[in-house]
């Protein structure tokens, strides 16, 4: 501990008083946040209140203006980089409503996204999708396209389970599915975590809520997220 | 080379004498150029008002590939460089060989064709060998008066494959034209025709999906097929010429009683195209169409289908895609003719658009005919737009904007795809990919 490098960053996501517009309209007033490996964050607050703009201004959304502050990744901006490269800097964001893409099978889209090939990655992928509670022949069917929302939800989630990226951005992951669902939805963000990812759980659900009573809850409104709540 | 601007009978003569054709071929040719002065420009042809075809059309005799290097296009230079082909394969895609390293493959794919019984020659040789069985069905199936460039195309005709299949005779295999017999297919008013006898089947593969330069800009092929009793043919076509080319292809098969015939077509190359496969259904004949062309900036893209039920219970489906970037347009021209005595005859088309950009522009003039009131035709089409959602949802997982696009493209055509032979289909892929690189302006 004594003699630790001096170079080595602490892996930590760093929003900086962030300000962003949409088409002139203020929708983030002087966002804080940080998140570490190893740490699960919890985002709620009511409907419109920024949660999504959040999460997406992270990941690089060009539709979405930022106007003051800055988003760090490991110590270095990214707020200039594409969308692209911040996931390749590892980070992730679960679509709160992911868009359908004809043709394009889920196995063969998280092989090409991941980088991978070979029989073992296939088998790790229905691993995970069965742990999921999906059918591995899951993996054949068109992304998102045709899936219930409560399918589109894992698929999403299933992803970050495969790839498995630093900074995990999950919005609304538990909306619209069943109790065991959110329970089972919890358990695996947990070994996420505990595989050394950090995880802002974004979420309105009240049994989430209640699972992650013990992790620190930030609540968002009108743009702003508010000290001390939870 | 020469250039015309005016293609008159000596010049036709000339062509004859020199292939040393019998008389009926020669006074064919003749017949057709009378037609090509006389009809109208086609009124269906769209965005070719500012061009003059005729100052276009080049012709040579036979070398029509690049003759080093160097004067290929620096875009298809870069292509080849980029796929990492081997240097012989590479020579011979761009043209600039005419022997195939592998030669050695196709040798025996050809002795087993000839034990089979099977011809397949270069159209030329297949006139002086088998004049007779040749001028049973040369431009009778799709005739010169069609239009007036399918009239230009039999005035000078040249290159080309003929194809016989006994009857009985199942080909087990896609035969790959191109590596067998390309010389003849890089013509610019090649003409192929294809003969099936009773119960045969073939799947002929016809291009190549790597780019193809071409010194001549005007292309004007025809390809012909007469499908008899219970036979199938598939006739798959990908088309990837060089982007300075204005594209015709005159493609039209007669299925006889209870046979099959297919054309798959895409198109990723050329500037202007104007592909429309078309089936004359006898009794119980079965047809399917399914084609695809990708329209960049600056492009025009024309696919479509012509289908004429005669015959009871015919059977026809028709699927389109088409795809335009930038400011690209793709057209899609069907027509579905119903003759009276076809009874419960059925045709189904369906027409998909892909616009990848706000500029892109895709039309559709589906045109029925129903002379027979219990045969039915169904039409459906679509438009779909590439979203800035979609986009930014690709991006979010690693892909950059051109891969993301290539990405949507090679989704929307799987099923398209899925129809080629497996490693046909991966370097498929790999063409799309390279098509949408710095597509993005
Ligand atoms: N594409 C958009 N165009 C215009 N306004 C938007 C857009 N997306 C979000 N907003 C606005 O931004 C604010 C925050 O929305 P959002 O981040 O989706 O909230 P939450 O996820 O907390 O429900 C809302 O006022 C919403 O109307
Ligand atoms: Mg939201």
């Amino acid at each position: 501990m004594f003699y630790k490098d001096v170079n080595t960053v602490n892996p930590v996501l760093e929003v900086k008083d962030l300000r962003a517009r949409i088409d002139d309209k203020e929708v983030l007033r002087r966002v804080k946040l940080s998140l570490s490996p190893g740490e699960i964050k919890v985002l709620t607050g009511p409907n419109g209140s920024g949660k999504s703009t959040l999460a997406r201004t992270i990941m690089g959304d060009e539709r979405i203006e930022v106007v003051e502050g800055d988003i760090l990744v490991d110590g270095e901006s990214v707020k200039d980089l594409p969308p692209e490269e911040r996931f390749r800097k590892g980070i992730f964001l679960s679509f709160q409503m992911p868009p359908e893409f004809e043709g394009i099978r889920i196995g063969e889209f998280l092989l090409r996204i991941s980088g991978r090939s070979g029989p073992e990655a296939i088998r790790e992928m229905k691993e995970i999708a069965k742990e999921l509670g999906l059918d591995p022949s899951i993996l054949m069917r068109e992304l998102h396209r045709g899936l219930s929302g409560g399918e589109r939800k894992r698929v999403e989630l299933l992803q970050a389970l495969f790839l498995k990226p630093k900074y995990v951005l999950l919005d609304e992951i538990d909306s619209g599915v069943d109790v065991e669902s959110v329970e089972l939805i919890a358990k695996k963000v947990k070994e996420l975590v505990d595989g050394g990812s950090a995880v802002l759980f974004i979420t309105h659900n009240p049994l989430s809520l209640k699972i992650f009573s013990d992790r620190p809850v930030l609540r968002m409104e009108g743009g702003r997220i508010l000290e001390n709540a939870g | 080379m020469r250039t015309l601007g005016k293609i008159d009978p000596s010049l036709v003569e000339e062509i004859s004498r020199k292939k040393g054709e019998p008389e009926w071929m020669r006074r064919l040719r003749l017949r057709a150029l009378e037609l090509f002065e006389k009809l109208p420009d086609p009124e269906w042809l769209g965005g070719l008002d500012e061009l003059n075809i005729e100052e276009m059309v080049l012709f040579e005799e036979v070398d029509v590939r690049a003759s080093s290097w160097d004067e290929l296009p620096p875009e298809i230079r870069k292509f080849y460089e980029e796929m990492k082909l081997p240097e012989m394969e590479k020579r011979y895609l761009a043209g600039l060989s005419t022997s195939f390293d592998s030669e050695m493959v196709y040798t025996h794919v050809k002795k087993y064709l000839e034990e089979k019984g099977v011809i397949l020659l270069p159209m030329e040789e297949a006139v002086k060998r088998y004049p007779d069985l040749v001028k049973r069905y040369f431009g009778r199936i799709f005739p010169p008066a069609e239009h007036k460039y399918a009239a230009l195309h039999y005035a000078l005709w040249s290159g080309g494959v003929f194809v016989y299949v006994p009857r009985g005779v199942k080909v087990e295999f896609p035969v790959e034209a191109f590596f067998l017999i390309s010389e003849e297919l890089l013509a610019q008013f090649e003409h192929t025709l294809i003969v099936l006898e009773e119960d045969a089947y073939l799947h002929f593969i016809e291009g190549c999906s790597s780019p193809q330069f071409r010194k001549f800009s005007f292309h004007d092929g025809a390809v012909e097929a007469y499908v008899h009793r219970n036979a199938h043919l598939k006739f798959t076509t990908v088309q990837n010429w060089g982007k300075n080319i204005i594209n015709f292809n005159n493609k039209r098969a007669i299925a006889e009683e209870g046979s099959t015939v297919e054309w798959v077509e895409g198109s990723f190359g050329s500037w202007k195209s104007y592909v429309y496969p078309s089936v004359i259904l006898r009794e119980k004949a079965r047809a399917r169409i399914s084609n695809f062309s990708i329209a960049h900036a600056g492009e025009w893209k024309e696919s479509g289908a012509k289908l004429f039920h005669v015959g009871k219970e015919s059977r026809s489906t028709v699927t389109a895609k088409s795809i335009s970037t930038g400011d690209g347009v793709s057209v899609f021209r069907g027509l579905v003719r119903m003759n009276r005595g076809a009874e419960r005859a059925f045709s189904s088309v369906s027409c998909d658009s892909l616009l990848m950009d706000p500029q892109s522009k895709a039309f559709t003039y589906p045109h029925n005919q129903i002379e027979e009131p219990s045969a039915r035709i169904s039409y459906e089409a679509s438009t779909s737009f590439l979203s800035e959602e979609q986009m930014f949802y690709l991006r979010s997982r690693g892909l950059d904007e051109d891969a993301a696009r290539a990405l949507i493209a090679t989704g929307f055509l799987s099923d398209v795809i899925a129809e080629l032979p497996p490693e046909y289909g991966a370097v498929f892929r790999r063409v799309l990919e390279y098509n949408f690189r710095g597509s993005v302006g």
